[in-house]
């Protein structure tokens, strides 16, 4: 289908298996949706250059924020990007999204490279491909009355007449469970969660296919939270949305993602259908970062042996050689440093990680027993 | 009761005067903290928890605000200290950490500077050994190398270990009190861990009571031994950590256990969200203040609740309903995980 029918976006999307099958030596993971490849990464690069100097600015090093990530998304599903600040989850949907261009690799979405387009090429891509941001006080233009900041992506793209975008931006609020009496409202005055339903409204104007929410309720109060999360999952159902879902707490990202990709220091480091992640972790850092999150029941929180990792993340501006958690790793051997494990199917074939001493996989973990 | 408190919060009100009218900010709030124990404040923004800390510390030096109430440290009432007598309490008797330790530290002094500058305002002491002391406190909180780092600048260290710092510099004159406001919420998870366990740790050396503060009910859940959960400026309801998790009695306690999505158990279809939003500060309404949110909500609602022991075992609660009907009422919102499949 060409870029350009986005008002016919949603009929088309998932739903009805293409019966595309993950292509011969297709980058990472069987996608858990059966739907189309909607997105293909293929080792996407980005490197940030660390500059010194005042009038002539020499690179002096790089930040490797996103080095050789490759997964593939089908229509209708949702993955989450989980891992810590600075793994690169947020720089990774940035490149998806063409905010800025890549070092290297390729973003195929609905079939067509995007990777190298122009800023006018883009156009059409974007509105097909929205995002949600995590802040709801900095992401809404606090001197736009809400109808025009949900009108704006409608006014950019040329998309109806004035009468007919002033319809859509009803609809749409009240599809994000706001009322349509709010349009001439100001920003500040809407709490978190209703801005946040404000940013989907906007992200929605267009009729995308795929959403990539960056943190979208992080800022936002537990029960709100909840709120804004089953929102967007009545919205997924809805529209037949395709998510791209990055969030820090494992708890969210469950509940919301068909399959899960766990970042460390610019890699994907395990990629996973959701549950499968958390019963069965394979990367002994997806292990620890289970591990570290609280739980809501004092007795279960007791009885548990957590893993606590010592350090922090080391810098990306210089990663460790070879398995980038080997300095903080438990299980980690001589091979470790040395050699950089490939990301590979591990018991089934949607389930890969990149580690030499792979977790619950039948085989013991060489270093168990010195750990 | 059993031994004779700390700190005791009785009935205090803080309110801010501001052009739209009278903020309620803090509205009755009583507590009490023994010696060597974890009391949780939970709540979500607005709730008050922070103001009440705050509040006891004297921290809240905006003109338009104003208290009632007592706050009893040691027999002594903060709220009628004068500002010296206050910064005696403060740092060596009780002492608070924050949520951002990059805005709490300066960053134009070393970090050892300034660990050395509060043992010196609160002690006789020679410069030496204030510095060896800020490298033991150091030492003390984990962080490797300290004879190293002690001169290093706040943003040489990870946000992390800038927390490390703080509860260093909090620990300097032995408080009998830390206060800790949402420590662990701009860290990563992993770091997180690593800050409740040394919270943790520090409790039992040192024998320090710590009042958490945090919205998130999987960290009391680890730490706290008794548990008050304020909404909209109250404490709704209080009791031992068992009390919250496993009995609670107040429906929004019941929201916020159901709101979160747990990893410790089966996925549910959908989260129990609570619906709306917490009421207006400016205007809060006659009855409960969660009765427009409550699933439950009756025409005694209308009544303001008082926060009362109805159980006699010490696990107070703010809410008309009756004891006998909430086991039943609760179970779904608490386990949104048991209303699988009704699609």
């Amino acid at each position: 289908m060409t870029a350009g029918s986005a008002a016919s976006a949603d009929s088309v999307a998932a739903g009805h298996a293409s019966a595309a099958p993950g292509p011969a030596g297709s980058p990472a993971g069987q996608a858990a949706g059966n739907g189309e490849v909607l997105l293909r990464a293929e080792h996407i690069t980005k490197y940030f250059p660390v500059r010194r100097g005042v009038l002539l600015q020499r690179e002096v090093a790089r930040v490797h924020a996103v080095d050789d990530v490759s997964f593939d998304l089908r229509a209708g599903e949702t993955l989450g990007l989980v891992g810590e600040s600075g793994c690169g989850k947020s720089t990774l949907a940035r490149c998806i999204a063409r905010l800025f261009p890549l070092t290297g690799g390729t973003v195929v979405f609905e079939g067509r490279d995007i990777s190298r387009l122009s800023r006018r090429q883009l156009r059409p891509v974007r509105r097909e491909l929205q995002m949600v941001f995590q802040d709801p006080y900095a992401s809404l233009n606090p001197r736009k009355r809400v109808g025009a900041v949900i009108a704006d992506p409608m006014r950019i793209h040329r998309w109806g007449s004035r009468e007919q975008i002033r319809r859509r931006v009803g609809e749409l609020l009240e599809l994000v469970g706001l009322s349509p009496e709010h349009i001439n409202r100001y920003p500040h005055e809407f709490s978190g969660g209703q801005r946040q339903r404000i940013g989907v409204a906007r992200a929605l104007a267009l009729h995308p296919r795929l959403i990539i929410a960056d943190e979208p309720v992080s800022a936002l109060d537990v029960s709100i939270r909840a709120q804004v999360i089953n929102l967007l999952d009545d919205l997924q159902d809805e529209l037949s949305l395709t998510y791209i879902f990055i969030a820090h707490d494992l708890g969210v990202v469950r509940h919301v993602s068909d399959r899960i990709a766990v970042m460390y220091l610019g890699k994907i480091v395990e990629i996973s259908p959701a549950e499968d992640l958390y019963r069965r972790p394979i990367h002994p850092y997806t292990e620890a970062l289970l591990s570290a999150v609280p739980i809501p029941d004092p007795d279960l929180s007791e009885r548990r042996n957590q893993i606590v990792l010592e350090g922090d993340v080391p810098s990306p501006i210089s990663p460790p050689s070879g398995c980038r958690f080997h300095t903080r790793c438990r299980y980690a051997t001589e091979i470790c440093a040395q050699q950089e494990p490939p990301l590979v199917a591990h018991g089934s074939e949607g389930h890969m990680a990149a580690c030499h001493h792979p977790l619950s996989v039948g085989r013991a973990p060489a270093a168990d027993q010195q750990a | 009761m059993s031994p004779e408190p700390l700190l005791e919060v009785r009935d205090l009100k803080v309110s801010f005067r501001t052009e739209d009218g009278l903020i309620r900010a803090v509205d009755g709030v009583s507590l009490s903290l023994s010696p060597g124990e974890t009391l949780g404040i939970v709540g979500e923004s607005g709730s008050g928890k922070s103001v009440t800390m705050m509040s006891v510390m004297r921290l809240i030096t905006d003109p338009n605000a104003r208290f009632e109430g007592e706050v009893l440290y040691k027999g002594r009432d903060l709220m009628k200290l004068g500002q010296d007598q206050i910064r005696e309490v403060r740092g060596a008797g009780i002492a608070m950490i924050f949520q951002d330790p990059m805005t709490s530290l300066n960053p134009v002094y070393r970090v050892g500077w300034q660990i050395e500058e509060q043992i010196r305002e609160h002690e006789q002491i020679s410069k030496q050994a204030a510095h060896a002391r800020a490298i033991d406190l150091l030492t003390a909180v984990g962080i490797p190398q300290a004879g190293d780092r002690v001169d290093d600048y706040p943003h040489q260290f990870s946000g992390g270990m800038r927390q490390r710092v703080m509860i260093a510099m909090a620990l300097s004159c032995n408080p009998d009190i830390l206060i800790a406001d949402e420590p662990t919420t701009a860290l990563d998870v992993t770091i997180q861990a690593q800050i409740l366990n040394l919270i943790k740790k520090l409790k039992d050396d040192f024998d320090t009571a710590v009042v958490l503060i945090t919205h998130d009910m999987g960290v009391v859940a680890d730490l706290a031994d008794r548990i008050a959960v304020m909404y909209a400026g109250r404490i709704i309801e209080k009791g031992s950590r068992r009390d919250i998790f496993y009995d609670p009695q107040h429906p929004y306690t019941w929201g916020l256990l159901g709101s979160i999505a747990r990893l410790d158990r089966p996925k549910p279809r959908r989260l129990a969200a609570i619906p709306g939003q917490p009421p207006s500060l400016l205007r809060l309404p006659p009855g409960c203040a969660f009765g427009d949110r409550c699933a439950h909500r009756f025409a005694r609602c209308d009544e303001r609740p008082d926060l009362l022991d109805k159980t006699g075992d010490g696990h107070l609660d703010a809410c008309h309903l009756d004891p006998r009907q909430k086991k039943d009422l609760r179970e779904t919102t608490i386990h949104p995980e048991l209303i699988e499949e009704a699609t």
